[in-house]
């Protein structure tokens, strides 16, 4: 191949390159443009002040009165709900497969909790309606066990897979230089874990809970299913509720277009991207404050 | 008659099939500086962690033999390990200080053994004086360790074992990640803990061994071939093995 040619085929290569990394960036800007410019048009119809403080969600009534504050409830309660229960479980379940299982078990565990995350979410949908909720609603004395509960407990297991297997690579990466200083100043193992190896590990540990969190927050059809769909604002666990995600999918379908209420359904939409984007800066951020402690 | 501080007889060790040490037999004296040389592979670092159960982590480890700490069997099954490694300290290879402070590095192992909380910040006071490190991190003890040079680095591991009021320290090539100047500091540091600790030392640095020990050992293929005074071993070694090690024939 003759220099020319070969220069050629160089640049030509370096401009796909260039192309492909610069499509997700304008991707991530199209889509950030789309919800904001719909966004904008909403706000033009509501307040701010209306949309954030009212109290109900109500596209269908007369007047419409559309207020996020259900809705952001709702999906503040499952996510916080299903972290309750995903975040200790995961980061112990990883400390177990990382420090204490024996090499037998430990291969066994891995594969099989990564394969948690290979089922659908409408599969776990299913089990909400058909076991968990029945359970819910016979343990509490409730008619109804689709609930916030309910959600919560399969998100958890939703989050579960990313938590233990991000937070396991964490724990697995400090270095055994630290174990074994802790272990010379005559700590126990668990002294070590929670003192040296946990701390140690918290950049990937938080990433873990923040990429769980994400998961929770923007899953849709789990929660659709198992909620029961009341876009009310919940007093409690045992609740009906509706996320915003789910208000979108079921909504979206049918809504007139460029009405009010097209435009209200880009609006929440935004605010949960503004709530994710939030998390992961708080996230990376929080990484970085501890990352400084590590050489 | 000099007080036998630490011991070990009849000890073999092997990981799975492999044997490492065959029957070592060696006791050191109380406040002696006592080196463990010898060619890469043969067992000096295996028998230094031998002494503070460091191979307790490792499940095919097996150890026989009978090591002692004055009268107290190390190997006993009622005794606490932790107990174990408050009394023999260690000092690693390369520096390790925890992902911490400079000092919470210090008030980590005080914490872990319950020392009264009232008293812990003079003993860490203490402890960087005795290491010839207070000077340099005095005004920045909230620091990240790691923030530290290399040699302030190993100072601080030294300092971290000095402040348990250990009775044996054990350290394993404490020098040789660090430049001639902070191994300089290092080396005065050990000499000045003699007088309160036993110090059994791995190093591959012959001058490094005459300078600091009072004692030298020399290991070949997991046994100790000859285990004299510094003057006798490196001047007058009554081995082949050793005449060539000192000697710079091998190794």
């Amino acid at each position: 191949m003759s220099v020319r040619r070969r220069e050629r085929t160089d640049r030509i290569l370096k401009i796909i390159f260039k192309a492909t990394g610069l499509a997700t960036i304008a991707l991530l800007g199209a889509i950030f443009f789309m919800l904001f410019y719909n966004s904008i048009a909403f706000f033009t119809h509501i307040s701010p002040i209306d949309f954030f403080t009212g109290s109900q969600w109500n596209p269908e009534s007369v007047n419409g009165t559309y207020s996020i504050f259900p809705l952001l409830a709702s999906t503040g309660l499952v996510a916080f709900g299903s972290m309750f229960i995903a975040v200790p479980l995961g980061i112990l379940t990883a400390a177990y497969i990382s420090e204490f299982a024996p090499r037998k078990l430990q291969i066994v565990l891995k594969p099989v909790i990564e394969m948690l995350a290979a089922i659908p979410s409408v599969a776990i949908g299913f089990l909400g309606i058909v076991l968990i909720g029945p359970a819910i609603a016979k343990l509490f004395g409730i008619q109804n066990g689709l609930n916030a509960l309910n959600g919560s407990i399969l998100l958890a297991v939703m989050a579960l897979p990313t938590i233990i297997t991000i937070a396991e690579d964490a724990i697995n990466a400090v270095p055994q230089t630290y174990k074994e200083a802790s272990f010379a100043l005559g700590a126990n193992k668990w002294a070590t874990l929670f003192k040296v190896t946990i701390p140690a590990a918290l950049p990937g540990l938080i990433a873990a809970v923040m990429l769980g969190l994400g998961r929770a927050l923007g899953e849709t059809m789990t929660v659709l299913m198992a909620t029961g769909n009341a876009a009310a604002l919940p007093k409690g666990f045992l609740d009906s509720i509706r996320t915003i995600t789910a208000t979108i999918a079921i909504e979206m379908g049918e809504v007139p277009y460029q009405t009010t209420h097209y435009f209200a359904l880009f609006a929440i939409a935004a605010v949960l991207f503004v709530i994710t984007l939030v998390i992961n800066l708080l996230g990376e951020y929080f990484a970085n404050r501890f990352r400084k402690f590590h050489a | 008659m000099d007080q036998i501080k630490l011991s070990a007889h009849s000890l073999n060790l092997s990981f799975g099939e492999k044997q490492i040490l065959k029957n070592i037999n060696i006791d050191f004296i109380k406040n002696q500086v006592i080196s463990l040389i010898g060619p890469s592979g043969c067992g000096k670092s295996t028998l230094l962690r031998s002494f503070n159960r460091m191979h307790d982590l490792s499940p095919d480890a097996h150890v026989k033999g009978t090591l002692k700490l004055d009268n107290l069997d190390l190997y006993d099954k009622n005794i606490s390990v932790t107990e174990i490694r408050k009394r023999i300290g260690m000092v690693f290879q390369k520096p390790n200080p925890l992902p911490k402070s400079i000092y919470e590095n210090l008030s980590y192992g005080l914490n872990i053994h319950e020392f009264p909380k009232n008293e812990i910040p003079d003993l860490i006071e203490k402890a960087l004086k005795e290491s010839y490190l207070w000077d340099e991190v005095k005004d920045e003890l909230k620091k990240p360790a790691v923030k530290l040079s290399g040699g302030q680095q190993q100072r601080l591991c030294i300092a971290r074992t000095v402040v348990l009021r250990p009775e044996v320290i054990l350290m394993d090539e404490p020098c040789s990640a660090l430049d001639p100047i902070s191994t300089g500091k290092i080396e005065e540091l050990i000499m000045s803990l003699k007088k309160d600790y036993t110090i059994v030392i791995v190093t591959h640095n012959m001058q490094q061994a005459q300078r600091i020990s009072d004692k030298v050992a020399f290991m070949y293929l997991g046994e100790v071939i000859e285990f004299d005074s510094t003057e006798n071993v490196f001047k007058n070694p009554q081995q082949e093995l050793t005449r060539n090690y000192v000697g710079g024939h091998f190794g």
